[in-house]
Order: C-alpha cells, then structure tokens, then sequence
C-alpha cells in the first residue's frame, strides 16, 4: 500500500482544521495536508447563511460561508495540501493515518496531527424521549442542512426541544421561511444557548420559550402527530399534572453538542470526561506527543471565531513539533475549582502566555473568576455576567506563571 | 406481474419468509403478502436476535421439536445467506441458593430436549467466565448463538426472490374466499389467487384466519421493551446473560444479549397491552430494565444507555392466564387448504427454519414437490467494508470506487453499500429499508450526516423526489415540500 510523508496532518477541513493548517504552513512546515471527507471545504459554515462569524477575528459579521471563503482562499495561498472526500480510517499512536477516497487507501505517516473532526449533536437516542419512532424527529444541524442547502422543509408545525444555539437560529429561520414555530421547551431552569440569540430569535418573533420544561413522549407510528410536555421539578423529576398534549408534524432537537473523538480513541488519546475532547495542554498537544487537537472536537465553542484562533495555536504547534521533535513540557496542572465546569488547558508548561477557556456550573452575576495557586490568589478577574452557555476567556501571560509549582486551581470567588 | 400461485404466504416476518425461500427450492410458484414497506417489520424485527439451544421449551411439545431442529440448521443458513451468526454461549444465572433447584430443572428438560453439552457452574466459574457478572450459580449453554434478526429475515426474503418466489411489499389482506386449489386474496395491491395459503401473519395472525372465515383464534399482543447499551461497554459481557424465568411470566426475564454489531441489549419486559399498534417505549419501563440488569451486572449505568425499541409478541395465552402455550400450527377441517401459524412468539425466530420445513411438507401433501434444479441456497451479498484489514479494503477500491467513497461515517459504510441497499431484490425503497440492509444511520450520530447523502443518492438512483421518500412506508413522510410551499 501506498505510504506518504507529511509534515503535519490536519483532519477535518472545518474552520479550526482551515486554521490550523494555514498556521502550520505560516510556521514554516513544509508538507501540510488537510483531509476533508465531504466535497468542501468549510465543514458546518457552508449551512451557516445568517451572519455573525467574524466580529472577533476579524471585525465584522460575515455569513458562515464567507467566513469559511477567507480560510479557503488562506490555505490555497499558503499551499495547503486539500484532500477532499476523503475519510480517515484509522490513525495510531505512531501518527500513521489510514485514508480512504475513491483513488484507493492508502497511508498517510505524518510528524504531527491535529485532530479537528468538530462535534455532532446529541439525538433522541441519547436522551431517551419514550414513545414510538416516527418520521419528523429531526436535530436542528440536520434542518438547517436541507433548508439552507437543499430548500427543503422539514414540517409546517414545528415544536423545538433545548434551547441550543443551534435551535434557536432554526427557530428564526423556520419561522422566516413561513413555518409555525410552536414553542421551544428546555429542560434546565435557564437557556442553553448565548442571551442574544434567545433575543434575536425568539423574543422578536414571539415565539414562547419554555424553561423547566421537556418532552416526555413523542406521538405518532408513522409522522409524529404531537409531543406531550412537562415541568421537570427542581429533582429532576416530572410535575405531575404539568404534561400537556402539543400538536406538531415536526420536533426538532438541540440539546447538545458532543465532540467528534472515535478517532482521538483509536489512536489512545485520552479524553476528558467533562468536555468530551481531548486532555490537552498549552500548546494543545494531547496525551500522545505530536498529536494536537483544536476546536469543537476539543470542546463546543459557541463562537466560530475563538475556535479558529484555538487551532491557530494548535496548527503552530503542530509545526514547531514537525520541526524539531518536541516541546516544552507541561508541568503545572490546571484544575477547575468551585463554579467552574471545566477549563482548558488542562496542563500547562509555564513558558509562555496561555489563553485559558472555561465554562461556569451555573448562572450567576457579579463575581470574579480566580486563579489560585498554593493557597495564593495569582490573578481574579471580574465577570459581569456568568452563563454556561457562555465560554470565558482569559489570557495570562508567562510571567505570572513564575512562581507557580504543582497546580492551578480556576473558581468562581468574590 | 402474473396474480396466480401455487402458495401465498402472508406475512413478511421471519417464519414467512422462511417459509417463502423453502418453497423455492421446488418447482411452485410463491407469493409472499406483506402489509409493510419491507419485511421483518414487526416482531421480527425487534427481538433478542438469540438462537436459543431449546431448553426452556416443555418436552415433546412442537415448540421443542422446532426450537431444537432449527438451531441445528442455524449456523448453515446463515453462512449460506451470508447474515452474521456467533455462537457466544449462554449462562442461566441462579442469583441465589432458592434459585439453584431451577437451574436443574432447566438443564433436566434441556437434556431431555436434546440439548448439547449443558452443564452447572458454580459462582467461582461464573467469575472466571464473566468476571463482571455476579451469582451463585448458572447453567451454562455453550451452543447458544446470536444473530441479526433482521438482516436474517431480509436475506431470507431476498433468497425466495432470487430463487423464483414473488414478494408484494404494501400488500395488506383485505380478504380471503374460495376453498383448496383455488383461494382468491384481496389484497391493497390486487387480487392474488392462489392454490394453498399460509397465514404466518403474526401478531394478526387471528385477523388474517377471520377474513377467511376461521374465528377459533385469539392473538394478544404482549410488548418487550429493550433499551441499547453503548458498544464502547461491549467488554462487560462475552455471552449471553440469562436470569432464572420467573415463574408464570410472559416472558424469558430481562437478559443480557450481545448484539452482532458489539452492543448489549437489556430486555424485554413483559406487558400485555391492549393495541396491536401499542410498541412504543415508555420512560418507566427503560428506568427499570436497566435497575433489573444492574442485578446480574453491577458494572452497569443508566449513561450508558444509547436508545430504546419495543415489540410485541404475538402471544396466544392471555394476561390472566400467563405463561406460555405451544405454537399452533395446523390446517383446521373447516378451511383444507390453509394453513395457520398463531402464537409463533419466541423462540420463533430460532425454530423459523424448521417450521419452513414442516409447511414444506404439508405443501407437498396437496402439491407435487418437484426440486427445482436452478435453487441457489447461497445468497449474494454486499462485502462488509467496515470489517476488513486495510490490505482487503484497498483492493476492493481499486476493483470499484464505490467502495471507496464512505457515506456513514460512524458505521463506515460505503456507497457501494448504500447503492446495494437501494436496488435490493424486494424494490423496498424506504430510507428504512435502506438503514436495516447496510447499518447506515445506525451509528452514534443516528443519520445526522449520512441520512441527507442517503436521500440524494437515492434520488440520483431512483428519481424519486426527497417530498416522495418516506421512513418505513405509509404515511411516515419526511419532507413537507420545499420552502417556497411553506408560504402555501
């Protein structure tokens, strides 16, 4: 079989592996391949048509497609290896890729891989609504997919189920195309998606979002026919007497993103249970040396922007490893504390500035975010607003890792 | 299509088709009526997928002599029609001392049966064998095998058609009149007349020998809920995980079964309900089944979970009376020329083979059975890609591209798969029917990327348009048309 030698493998063509890449080249790698299986390049951004990509990386609101065109145009400058339709088969701890398009299988060896497979969403299956198994159960990727790509609608009377970014754009635009949005019920006593979309897309168009509140079963053997929903008390549980019949010949789900890792797997990365992504540390390089991962495979963001920048960092790693074997390492382990989720990175080496990403536990106001180390407050920052949905960044720079030995420690304090 | 037969067989569940590929073999001409978009869409479909040794079958009933027969004949067939069959093995877990007597009874009965090479373990043994099941003793049935259920009863049906049988997808029975020799079936798709009828018709079995005048049946639907656990716990278990029968149950008692694709399934439950449509899922019964393996697996956790399914079992004993009663299959003196199978619930699937025999026979008592010389018993079918090394992989490549374009990328399943799947033998042409012959959309992502290259693929093939294609046949549609009729 075929082997060929590469410096950096990029695998998913999407806006973190579009990134990644172009860093890598920028960086001086000289055979960079990126490894697509659809037909182009962009990944999610191609269904993407409402605007709002870009404002952080490049200072105005483009659509999804034109935010993917100026990382398309990048990589073809920068010379950019492109294998479209082509699917990774197999990747091993030794960065040997088995690849797979109509011109054959073949191996790909390459110095350094950066894992950029995205995420997929979370399905009926996986939160286990009973009931029977109709037609018109559909995750709201999979609408905007044929009504932004293919025109075609997926139903007239529409119910949504979470309240993830997401749902709530398919929300807005099912409504514009002249569907009847019935409402969007979530199972958390807050949203799952950012403060202006719930505005933008629901609040403006009247459509009711209903909190503490989930689908409890699914009606209908051939289409659905209706959902009957129901209050979900503070245990968990249903309220009874809350369930009310809904009728609907759509249900559309947003209740969840969960990172792409089968690949991550097969090569033995070892995964974080929390994020679902890779354990990764400052320089994104995973628990196999010379293997970085970037973007939502590592962990959903829930703007494109902050996902390209991430694999920018991984793509220059990824480059520097090609080039010379190793990196520095990293050390100092960085743990959430009380109010945080999880952050990432989840070790670091000290040497340089690190841009820390973390999410919150739970709604809150007017705190700050703390690092810690040894008992000593080493930075704290003040956070208006606190949301899960909402992912907060932080830049330390290297100096104030000077004196840090052992672990850092992130909380949400006052 | 000609509407004259020697023998209409109705029903698409596994016994029909079974039956339908048997008759093949001589020179008769076979109908096949089935209601449904494709077949082994009822209980067929959804069930266990064991091929049970026959030892809790009561000595000398017919279910015993099947049960037994058609294990026997298992592992043949499914080579030969080239569906997926592993002789895992089978413990019977006795969780107590009070429970161990019954372990004795089953294996008394089992030998008695002719079952091969039973044997009482004890609680070390089971350890040694499953370290992550807990018991105090267990009966262990090592020629105890799974397989696919559905591809099973659809490599059966696609063998009948390639050896000469007719199948009539969407073919409801409306009616049936006239007498031996000649039977006139209204059907939604005609009207089929035919020299002999087989009513295999499952869970409507009843129904089906009441539209020709035979009322001395009564089916009850009876629903096992399953719920699937991630392949990524496949390690938990390496056979299949019985517990003792309770005692007067509708059932066998939540097990643990293997699956073919590296999954475990937790199930059935056991609950009659009223509606023979009534095979939907409920919250309750997922919680509980997973709390009932938890017994003989600890190990086990409600995250692992991926999904649920239901069916119903066409039972012929009712609530109130419980337990189980024999098959019934027989031709009954007022109606010569039909013959009924009623209350074929488990073990159906592993006993479909020799109940195709048996009716084989009884054909030939009213017909010639002359062996048809052009019968091919293997089956053609799509090479797994999935499941070869690379080197393999890479030649079937170079040999046909189609192999080398991957459009489920949880299953990895290739075009060439799909574009198999889409010009099946039966011209099902449901995305349904797509899904249960190659595995898309059956993967961890539930279609989200495939299921949209599926339909344009199909579309490319077939010309039908995204607003004709339906899931499973009906009125299960999955367009309501393009945006710009949304402004309508």
């Amino acid at each position: 079989m075929r082997t060929e030698e590469v410096d950096v493998a990029v695998i998913g063509g999407g806006p973190s592996g579009m990134s990644a890449a172009v860093a890598a080249r920028k960086a001086g790698a000289e055979r960079v391949v990126l490894i697509e299986r659809g037909e182009r390049l962009g990944g999610i951004l191609n269904q993407c048509i409402h605007d709002g990509f870009g404002t952080k990386t490049f200072g105005k609101a483009l659509t999804g497609p034109e935010y993917a065109q100026i990382y398309i145009d990048q990589a073809s400058e920068t010379g950019v290896s492109t294998y479209l339709n082509t699917m990774v088969l197999n990747l091993t701890p030794e960065r040997e890729l088995t690849v797979c398009s109509t011109e054959g299988v073949r191996h790909i060896r390459a110095k350094s891989v950066v894992l950029c497979m995205g995420c997929r969403e979370r399905t009926r299956g996986a939160i286990g609504i009973p009931g029977h198994r109709p037609a018109g159960v559909f995750t709201a990727g999979v609408v905007q997919y044929y009504m932004n790509l293919r025109n075609l609608a997926v139903g007239r009377r529409v119910v949504v189920l979470g309240s993830g970014d997401v749902g709530l754009i398919m929300a807005r635009r099912l409504t514009l195309e002249g569907a009847q949005v019935l409402c969007v019920a979530e199972i958390l006593p807050y949203p799952s998606g950012l403060a202006r979309n719930v505005v933008q897309c629901l609040e403006d168009f009247g459509i009711p979002l209903y909190l503490s509140t989930t689908v409890v079963e699914i009606h209908g053997r051939d289409r659905i026919t209706g959902v009957t929903l129901a209050k979900i008390g503070p245990r968990g549980g249903i309220v009874q007497g809350s369930q009310r019949l809904v009728e609907c010949d759509t249900l559309m789900l947003s209740v969840g993103l969960i990172p792409e890792n089968e690949l991550s797997k097969k090569a033995g990365v070892s995964l974080s249970p929390v994020t679902g992504g890779p354990i990764v540390d400052d320089h994104f390089q995973t628990s196999i040396p010379g293997i970085f991962s970037a973007g939502n495979a590592l962990q959903v963001h829930d703007l494109v922007d902050y996902a390209s920048l991430e694999a920018e960092k991984a793509g220059l790693s990824a480059a520097k490893y090609a080039h010379t074997g190793e990196l520095p390492e990293a050390n100092i382990k960085v743990s959430p504390g009380q109010g945080i989720r999880y952050v990432v990175p989840q070790h670091i080496s000290g040497t340089e500035a690190v841009d820390f990403s973390m999410r919150v536990v739970a709604p809150d106001h007017d705190r700050y975010v703390v690092f810690r180390n040894d008992g000593q407050t080493l930075r704290r920052m003040k956070e208006n607003v606190l949301a899960p949905s909402s992912m907060i960044r932080f830049r330390l720079r290297a100096e104030r890792f000077q004196q840090v030995e052992g672990e850092l420690t992130v909380e949400v304090g006052s | 299509m000609k509407l004259e037969y020697d023998v209409a067989v109705v029903g698409g569940g596994v016994v029909g088709c079974a039956i339908a590929r048997e008759l093949s073999r001589y020179q008769l001409s076979v109908v096949l009526l089935e209601k449904e978009s494709d077949v082994a869409r009822g209980t067929s479909g959804k069930n266990s997928g064991v091929v049970h040794t026959g030892f809790n079958v009561p000595t000398g009933s017919v279910k015993a002599r099947l049960n037994v027969l058609g294990a026997s004949m298992f592992e043949n067939l499914c080579t030969q029609l080239h569906v997926p069959f592993k002789r895992v093995g089978k413990l019977v877990i006795a969780l107590t001392a009070a429970e161990a007597p019954d372990l004795e009874k089953l294996k008394a009965i089992g030998d008695a049966n002719g079952v091969p090479s039973l044997e009482i373990i004890d609680a070390k043994e089971i350890r040694r064998m499953e370290p992550n099941i807990s018991g105090y003793a267990a009966m262990n049935a090592p020629t105890a095998a799974i397989t696919c259920p559905f591809r099973f009863t659809i490599a059966l049906a696609e063998s009948a058609v390639a050896n000469g049988a007719d199948i009539l997808l969407g073919a409801e029975v409306k009616g049936i009149s006239g007498k031996l020799g000649g039977f006139k079936i209204f059907t939604t798709r005609g009207t089929v007349h035919s020299k002999l009828v087989v009513n295999s018709a499952g869970l409507y079995a009843d129904h089906v020998a009441r539209l020709a005048g035979v009322r001395r049946y009564k089916v009850y639907p009876c629903r096992g809920e399953y719920v699937i656990i991630d392949k990524a716990r496949s390690d938990l278990i390496q056979r299949l995980i019985y517990p003792v029968p309770p005692r007067g149950g509708s059932g066998l008692g939540v097990h643990l079964t293997p699956t073919i694709d590296g999954n475990i399934l937790i199930g059935p439950s056991a609950v009659y309900v009223r509606s023979k449509t009534s095979d939907g899922t409920t919250g309750a019964m997922a919680r509980q089944l997973v709390k009932e393996a938890q017994e003989l697996l600890p190990g086990l956790s409600r995250r692992d979970v991926i999904t649920s399914y239901a069916g119903l079992r066409p039972k012929t004993v009712s609530s109130a009376v419980g337990g189980f009663d024999d098959f019934t299959i027989e031709e009954v003196p007022e109606l010569p020329g039909m013959m009924h199978l009623v209350g074929i619930e488990s073990p159906g699937l592993t006993a479909a083979p020799a109940i195709a025999l048996d009716i084989a026979k009884w054909a030939g008592t009213h017909l010639p059975l002359l062996s048809n010389s052009q019968f091919h018993s293997q089956r053609k079918a799509a090479v797994l890609f999935n499941e070869l090394p690379p080197e393999k992989q890479a030649e079937l490549v170079d040999a046909d591209p189609d192999y080398g374009q991957i459009v489920c990328r949880c299953e990895s399943v290739t075009r060439k798969e799909i574009l198999e799947a889409i010009h099946n033998p039966l011209g099902a042409q449901t995305i349904g029917a797509i899904k249960y012959r190659s595995r898309a959309t059956m993967g961890r992502c539930q279609g989200g990327f495939c299921g949209p290259r599926i339909e344009e693929i199909l579309e490319e093939e077939t010309g039908v348009l995204p607003t004709e294609m339906s899931l499973k046949g009906n009125g299960s549609w999955l367009f309501a048309g393009s945006t710009k009729d949304l402004r309508n």
